[in-house]
């Protein structure tokens, strides 16, 4: 059964441009060698952290999403765990989460379209429709509890 | 003895909570009902990667913030929690600020 994942990894930032395509092609080659397809890779490019991890302020993120079943990521999380070079990496299976958005979308555009239907009105919206601009609103008042003692 | 002291905290937090019923009634006060941002704004997907959405729910001690303050509704809360959490984990987040 295939499954959809993602895999996002810091490579530390002593590594050279070629070290982080070199544990690019290791996940590559665990992929191709375990029957799964690389179905998108994205270099984030260096980042600051938000804290240290270990000694390095800097990291190299690297997103790759890959379909394959459980074992393929066992082997990747179990390589990537031994690789020194990877500072931090995470695995999120992500095919059942996307369905679920995927649905609560449809189902919204369609109970949209059959009210304006019903309502007599083209079932998609017109450009230049829609609400008038609300009037501005910019006080915040999320923290306001109890500002009246104060006064 | 124990007794009596189990009956005492009794005694004082009644006394405290009729206090802050009676401050209430002093002072009504209008607020705005909260709403949820995220169902507001038709976003479904709360994603770890997206930090910039994630900030503002993560304020200075970097602690989630509370769906008491924030207004978010329970199953957008939950996702955002998952989300900030992932996040956490990467760096992207911190999980406390000195």
């Amino acid at each position: 059964m295939s499954r959809k994942y993602e895999l996002v990894y810091v490579v530390s930032p002593d590594a050279t441009d070629d070290q982080v395509t070199e544990v690019h092609t290791q996940v590559e080659s665990i992929v191709q060698r375990m029957n799964g397809q690389l179905e998108k890779t994205d270099n984030w490019g260096r980042r600051k952290l938000a804290y240290e991890i270990g000694r390095h302020k800097e990291g190299t993120y690297v997103l790759e999403v890959i379909n394959g079943d459980g074992d393929v990521m066992k082997e990747i999380d179990r390589r990537l765990k031994v690789t020194d070079l990877v500072i931090r990496h995470l695995v999120v299976r992500v095919d059942q989460e996307q369905a679920v958005v995927e649905r609560t979308r449809n189902e919204r555009s369609e109970t949209s379209r059959r009210r304006r239907v019903a309502r007599g009105l083209p079932p998609d919206r017109q450009p230049g429709e829609g609400q008038r601009g609300e009037p501005d609103d910019d006080r915040d008042d999320r923290f306001d509890m109890g500002g009246e003692e104060l006064r | 003895m124990n007794g009596r002291k189990g009956f005492g905290g009794r005694g004082k937090s009644s006394s405290t909570t009729q206090q802050g019923g009676k401050d209430a009634q002093r002072r009504p006060m209008f607020r705005r009902r909260k709403v949820c941002k995220f169902c507001s704004d038709k976003i479904d997907d709360i994603n770890y990667k997206d930090v910039k959405l994630l900030m503002p729910f993560v304020p200075e001690r970097a602690k989630v913030l509370p769906r008491r303050i924030s207004g978010t509704c329970a199953l957008h809360q939950r996702k955002l929690r998952t989300a900030i959490m992932r996040a956490r984990q990467l760096a992207l987040i911190p999980y406390t600020t000195e």
